[in-house]
């Protein structure tokens, strides 16, 4: 049974009085223990996605559709007070920008302590002791001296590293990171990426990583969801997508990505025009006006989501020819 | 023919630190760019990399002038650019144009493009043929792929790429030698990231351009560079051909650097040998004593602490790099070690030397 079960989940915001959906219909699960990629450009949704299911997304003004299933119970359908015990205990979240995820005014400890006060009613001195150590099973040096010091004291690992503290403080079952490393520097983003993988394999915490960087997916998640405007257009095991991704759109993403172990030179594989492109028709395929291999039937109806026959998922009318191995 | 167009000697750029209300004291310096030397040959591409606080972009600007050296030699084409005064120095600027990274930013909102592009001609007399300066403009944006009726839109009406190209359409127009480039594709998405990286290939074969390119992302500067210089708390501590530097990384950060960049190919992943840095870049405002990357060096050795390495040249490659123990190194007599992560502020006394024995190779012994 999946830890985490994501159906149909849609968000649609009030923008300037007309709707727009973030995200139109997004199912995927996370398996007890599994790292599950969410990849794609800035726009398709992803974050919102991460939003919706922690359920910090405010009322106003959006509508959330869909279940989000966790241990069979629907987190969309919680009342606040239950889904704050959930939150911080069960579900951890880390997001891009540690700075201004923490508290600017209140020393690192106890922003630590904070959390097993709330969940596991512990009392300050206590919670300060496994503040302590927590700080130290993240790699933050001299962690006693650390508790007091405040966010703006620390460089930005250091801060990201806190703020993993904070989300692993309660041992949650499953972590949410959104764009983790993307503030930090490459050696720094190695620091933390090496981290997340040792803490997902020690601990069997399931792990939800929402990135822009196919690099960072192809050495931490086992399955990779990848999202263009709103929907997931193709799910595959790691291995399967970087060998032979099947959607357009995926496809000519890694082909277009400079690596750093191929020569230097020649031109990259370019996808024309941008996300802003949208779709002047209704139904269809939203990555239709920038794809090579566009036909009729992309433009007329809604693509499903079809399984593929390797247990992934891909939405095409004509996908990339499987290369036939020599 | 001299193909050498720019050259840097000894290029400080320190920046003060203030105190007190009254009185503007200077409490001491951060050492933002601290003594780098390198040359760049016209037409090609120079990647400058390094991690933020680096001082990469300090030394494209102060390469610029648009922040002055504290000392050093710049020398463009022959002359020396700072002995170059008020006017002079504004004149010759046209000649070297820079490229920013947030195009949102580095453009003003309320200008259309063409008042945009037109206030570069004029500064420097080029406005007075009418029709020649439209031609120009049309010229211009037709090189970075942006439409004519482009000119009477306003920067928030483009894409995050299409203002990137505006940008780059500014540094053309005055038809510049050298364009500095920094971060130009790291504020976009990856699907235009190629864009750009294209058309800026694109201009450098048609225009005979010559870059240098500043960037965090080295599969990005690999795929575009000549030569790379890898720059670490104000220094240069490596320079190479872009297939040599990746084929043979000599300095002990670049070799981390380059083993902490993802890939994205699961199979290169699973395998890769990584050199995980402990903490994080000391303050260019109290640099260690000695080697610079000592703090984090899992090679490093007494000596380190004593003696600032010189960027010397390596051998016949060219490639230079400024580490003491690059042969032992690559050989393999020295055995990394164990490096704790140190928190490094600024007035303490930074980490103490730490030694790592020196394997001495054995031929007496037979292989067990």
């Amino acid at each position: 049974m999946p830890l985490l079960d994501v159906r149909d989940l849609s968000v649609v915001f009030q923008q300037g009085g007309k709707p727009f959906t973030a995200v139109d219909g997004v199912s995927f699960t996370v398996e007890p223990g599994q790292a599950v990629g969410l990849v794609g450009e800035s726009g398709c949704g992803k974050s919102v996605t991460s939003l919706a299911i922690m359920g910090l997304l405010p009322r106003r003004g959006n509508k959330v559709t869909g279940e989000v299933l966790f241990d069979d119970t629907d987190l969309l359908r919680l009342r606040p007070q239950d889904l704050r015990d959930r939150r911080g205990r069960d579900i951890g979240m880390i997001f891009q920008d540690p700075l201004s995820s923490l508290n600017p005014v209140i020393p690192l400890g106890l922003q630590v302590a904070e959390v097993l006060e709330r969940h596991q009613g512990k009392k300050r001195q206590e919670a300060l002791r496994e503040a302590r150590k927590l700080l130290d099973a993240v790699g933050i040096p001299d962690p006693t001296r650390r508790l007091k010091e405040f966010p703006h004291q620390l460089s930005g690992g250091m801060r990201q590293r806190a703020l993993i503290a904070i989300a692993l403080a309660c041992k949650p079952r499953l972590l949410i990171a959104d764009e983790p490393t993307t503030a930090l520097d490459v050696t720094i983003q190695a620091q933390i990426l090496t981290l997340l993988k040792e803490l997902v394999d020690e601990s069997g915490t399931a792990l939800i990583m929402i990135t822009h960087d196919l690099g960072v997916v192809a050495g931490l998640c086992d399955t990779v969801n990848v999202l263009y405007a709103g929907k997931v257009v193709e799910r595959a095991a790691r291995h399967e997508l970087f060998a032979a991704a099947r959607h357009p759109y995926t496809h000519g993403l890694l082909q277009s990505v400079p690596r750093l172990d191929a020569g230097r030179g020649g031109r990259l594989h370019q996808i024309r025009g941008s996300v802003n492109d949208n779709i002047p028709w209704p139904d269809g395929c939203a990555f239709a006006p920038r794809c090579d291999r566009v036909i009729d039937a992309c433009i007329g109806e809604t693509v499903p989501l079809e399984p593929t026959f390797r247990g992934g998922a891909l939405r095409c009318t004509n996908p990339v020819p499987q290369e036939v191995p020599a | 023919m001299n193909d050498t167009l720019v050259e840097l000697d000894d290029l400080k750029v320190h920046f003060p630190i203030k105190s007190g209300l009254l009185f503007d004291r200077t409490i001491g310096w951060v050492y933002a760019v601290d003594g780098v030397s390198l040359t760049i040959r016209r037409g090609e591409t120079y990647g400058l990399v390094g991690e933020s606080g680096c001082g990469k972009s300090t030394l494209g600007r102060g390469l610029l002038r648009l922040v002055e050296p504290t000392s050093g030699r710049i020398t463009f084409d022959g002359t020396d650019v700072r002995a170059l005064e008020g006017e002079q120095m504004r004149r010759f600027r046209r000649r070297m144009q820079m490229v920013f990274q947030d195009p949102m930013s580095s453009l003003d909102p309320r200008q259309s493009v063409e008042s945009l592009l037109v206030e570069g001609l004029k500064a420097h007399g080029l406005h007075k043929d009418k029709a020649a300066m439209r031609t120009r403009l049309r010229s211009t944006l037709d090189a970075v792929g942006l439409p004519a009726s482009a000119l009477n839109r306003y920067p928030h009406e483009f894409s995050g790429g299409q203002r990137q190209r505006i940008g780059i359409a500014r540094a053309l127009v005055l038809g510049p030698e050298l364009i500095v480039a920094d971060e130009p594709v790291s504020a976009l998405d990856v699907s235009i990231q190629a864009q750009v990286v294209n058309l800026l290939g694109d201009l450098q074969d048609s225009l005979g351009l010559t870059y240098l390119v500043i960037a965090h992302d080295l599969a990005v500067v690999r795929h575009i560079s000549d030569t790379i210089g890898v720059m670490y708390l104000g220094a240069l501590v490596e320079e190479a051909q872009a297939d040599q530097l990746y084929e043979r990384p000599l300095h002990p950060y670049t070799r981390a650097l380059l083993s902490a960049v993802p890939i994205p190919d699961p199979y290169v992943e699973d395998q890769r040998e990584r050199i995980l840095l402990a903490g994080d870049l000391p303050s260019p405002a109290n640099p260690p004593t000695g080697c610079r990357f000592r703090t984090r060096c899992p090679w490093s050795q007494e000596r380190c602490a004593e003696q600032r390495p010189e960027l010397r040249v390596f051998d016949d490659s060219g490639q230079r790099v400024a580490c003491h123990f690059a042969e032992e190194i690559l050989r393999g007599e020295l055995r990394p070690h164990e490096v704790r992560a140190e928190i490094v502020r600024p007035g303490s006394e930074a980490a103490p030397g730490v030694g790592a024995e020196l394997i001495q190779t054995r031929t007496d012994v037979p292989a067990p």
